[in-house]
């Protein structure tokens, strides 16, 4: 289970397997071998093509569903290597047995996200297998972009002295899913900031983009596996202002009490980028002019040492690595 | 977020750490143990060392109730798993403690029936939601988790629950603290005592420690500020040759402890006459089991149990560990075999573990500049 958790194990397993096996002993021409979308060469022009799986129980959860997540999900991540979705092709693995009344609800939260984000979905595969041989219902997307104009991005074009950005409260999403399981007895007003950042993306890139170094949308995993994967890709210090960074007192609460840590949860709805020092500011205002980054903030900066670390440092002076999330966290007892 | 920002006021922070500053004598080393995995979980998480002047020692001891748990116990508790129709759960913090044979998430990846739960309540529930299965609660911890463990089986009992049990490997902390005293390669200053186990055994059972041993200890919090004023009040008593118990964490400590938890634990637990520790050995009257009115309910007269005793990996130091005389670093297995992905030890495995705290939060940032940083 671990490897499919978005942390060390999904890592080791990529670069251990698939990317060897699959794509072969030479490293990428450019950019991340390991970014959320890949870049391909059709003819004279560069495509960016990217897939995603989703199992999420509950299939309904508040703020948002397995089919909105799926539309996305895929959308976020082409918007985040610096593409504007254009179309999307979807595969459902269906549960025999599953009522019609849910895939018909998912199916119009499909088709509403997709109106939403701007992409057409163009194309599909349905399975239905053995009841008990899946969890009611997975969706695949995959998707293409078109890249935007003006960007280059990926751990390497980071330097000493960048800003990072992210874009709004953290953690939304994975604890909303932990409470909707209703293992256990906790409530809290909270929904999965799920939606598609493709807008708050496009401000910041028409404000920046040759500033723009990287950008990520830290899902499973959190933050905190997000960034270290860029520290262990550049080889840099990421250090973080454990105060800067926005989080939910509900969230907040819930980790408090659970042991855990909102670095590590996930999001949906929210994007990291690293920008130069000279546009931080401007790039910072223009996505928060923009509808629903009113709460983006820089949160940390690029520093030499610890190499290949995310530090954190607090106010009143203490400091803590923060690493990948190893597994699913598990809440703590006492 | 009420009662924790004002617990990392940076600048009452600032002025604690000042007074930690004058009141330490500087040609004197201190060194001062927690005894609570959560103690040790906060020092590391807050990053309290950077705080604190180098004269300063904390040492980290066997505070954290999987750590200390031998790896036989949790083959055991494996073996019972493997029984048809048995649900194993345990709390979260089990789930990748390595046994001789793969740890609770291993079992379950092969197919077993495992489950995390949050209290042993829902491991009730389950087992009143699934008739045809049944449920086994690993129950560890010490008396912080030990009364929920007691009260879930009265009401086992009394609803006539039939298809529960409960593997019993609740521990209790004051002779973990006698042990280290007896140790003799161990020299403290004082104690920084345990917040959770207090608020149900009280103050009263560390009198000893201050009155027979000489030692002052304080009953602390787990934000930085009750830390770090724990460490005032311990280095005000060293100053004044004094050494009493005192309570830091009166906003959830009552001095006499929570009757009904110790009433509720008397009903259903009794001492066990002698019990294993990790790194620390047998200990007597060091554990808990069920008493003879709860067997019904007891998996070890349920179930057959081996008790295996496997030994440590030999290079694995997790005894020396445990005890305080070495720092996790200092092991020869740390972060090279014994990662928390690869787990050879328990101290590596939960976030309480002195090893998994360092490594997650401490270990690779030497490299990085002391200095204090401000938000742009």
């Amino acid at each position: 289970m671990a490897h499919g958790a978005g942390g060390k194990a999904t890592r080791r397993l990529v670069e251990g397997l698939f990317v060897p096996l699959l794509y072969g002993p030479q490293p990428a021409a450019d950019g991340d071998l390991l970014s959320d979308a890949a870049r391909v060469a059709v003819g004279d022009t560069s495509v960016a093509i990217t897939t995603d799986s989703f199992v999420v129980t509950p299939l309904v959860f508040p703020g948002g569903s397995i089919g909105e997540l799926a539309v996305n999900g895929t959308v976020n991540d082409l918007a985040v290597s610096g593409a504007v979705p254009v179309a999307l092709v979807t595969t459902f693995v269906l549960e025999a047995g599953l009522p019609s009344e849910v895939l018909v609800a998912e199916v119009q939260a499909m088709a509403r996200a997709a109106r939403a984000a701007g992409v057409a979905i163009v194309g599909g595969d349905t399975k239905v297998v053995e009841h008990g041989k899946t969890d009611r219902l997975y969706i695949t997307t995959t998707g293409i972009g078109r890249p935007m104009a003006g960007l280059s991005l990926g751990a390497r074009s980071v330097r000493v002295g960048d800003k990072i950005v992210l874009s709004g409260p953290i953690g939304d999403h994975g604890i909303t899913i932990l409470l909707a399981r209703g293992e256990l007895d906790l409530e809290a007003r909270l929904s999965s900031d799920t939606r598609s950042v493709l807008p708050l993306v496009e401000a910041l890139a028409g404000a920046a983009a040759p500033g723009i170094r990287w950008m990520r949308d830290p899902t499973r995993g959190g933050v905190a596996t997000s960034l270290n994967e860029l520290a262990l890709d550049s080889g840099l210090a990421i250090h973080l202002f454990e105060e800067a960074i926005p989080v939910r007192d509900e969230v907040r609460g819930a980790c408090e009490l659970l042991g855990l840590d909102p670095l590590h949860i996930a999001n949906e709805g929210q994007f990291l980028a690293v920008l130069a020092p000279d546009v931080a500011d401007q790039a910072l205002e223009a996505l928060r002019a923009a509808p629903g980054g009113s709460e983006a903030v820089i949160v940390g900066e690029v520093r030499e040492e610890p190499a290949a670390a995310v530090l954190v440092t607090t106010r009143y002076g203490g400091s803590r690595i923060v690493d990948m999330l190893v597994g699913d966290p598990l809440p703590r007892i006492c | 977020m009420r009662f924790v920002d004002e617990f990392r006021d940076p600048d009452v922070i600032a002025r604690t750490s000042d007074e930690i500053r004058r009141l330490a004598d500087p040609g004197r080393h201190y060194r001062l143990m927690e005894v609570c995995g959560g103690h040790t979980h906060a020092i590391y998480r807050f990053g309290l060392k950077d705080v604190l002047p180098e004269n300063i020692e904390l040492i980290h001891g066997p505070g954290c109730p999987v750590c200390v748990l031998p790896m036989g116990r949790i083959d055991d508790g494996l073996a019972l798993a493997r029984q048809p129709l048995v649900t194993f759960t345990a709390f979260g913090d089990m789930m990748r403690v390595p046994g001789a044979h793969g740890s609770p998430l291993e079992h379950k990846a092969k197919g077993l029936d495992v489950r995390i739960v949050y209290s042993p309540t829902d491991a009730l529930k389950l087992a009143r939601a699934n008739p045809d299965r049944h449920v086994m609660f690993f129950a560890i911890g010490f008396e912080t988790t030990a009364p929920s463990t007691a009260l879930t089986l009265m009401r086992a009992k009394a609803e006539g629950v039939e298809n529960f049990s409960v593997f019993c490997k609740h521990v209790t902390k004051i002779p973990a603290i006698r042990a280290i005293l007896d140790s003799p390669d161990m020299r403290l200053d004082g104690f920084i005592g345990p917040g959770h186990v207090s608020t149900v055994i009280g103050c009263r059972p560390y009198e000893w420690i201050a009155r027979d041993e000489k030692k002052p200890i304080v009953v602390s919090g787990f934000e930085p500020l009750d830390l770090l004023q724990s460490i005032v009040m311990l280095l005000r008593q060293l100053k004044e040759g004094r050494s009493v118990v005192e309570n830091q964490y009166k906003r959830v400590v009552p001095w006499e402890g929570n009757r009904a938890a110790l009433v509720a634990m008397a009903e259903v637990f009794d001492l066990r006459p002698y019990f294993e520790w990790r790194g620390l050995g047998f200990i007597s009257q060091s554990a808990l089991q069920l008493r003879e009115g709860y067997a019904r309910w007891d998996a070890e007269r349920v179930f057959s149990v081996a008790g295996v005793r496997v030994t440590d990996p030999k290079a694995a130091q997790c005894g020396e560990v445990l005890k305080g005389v070495l720092k996790p670093h200092q092991c020869k297995l740390f972060g090279k075999e014994c990662t928390p992905e690869h787990p050879v030890g328990a101290l590596m495995v939960s976030s309480e573990g002195s090893c998994a705290a360092y490594y997650n939060y401490e270990h690779r940032k030497a490299a990085a500049p002391a200095k204090v940083l401000t938000p742009a």
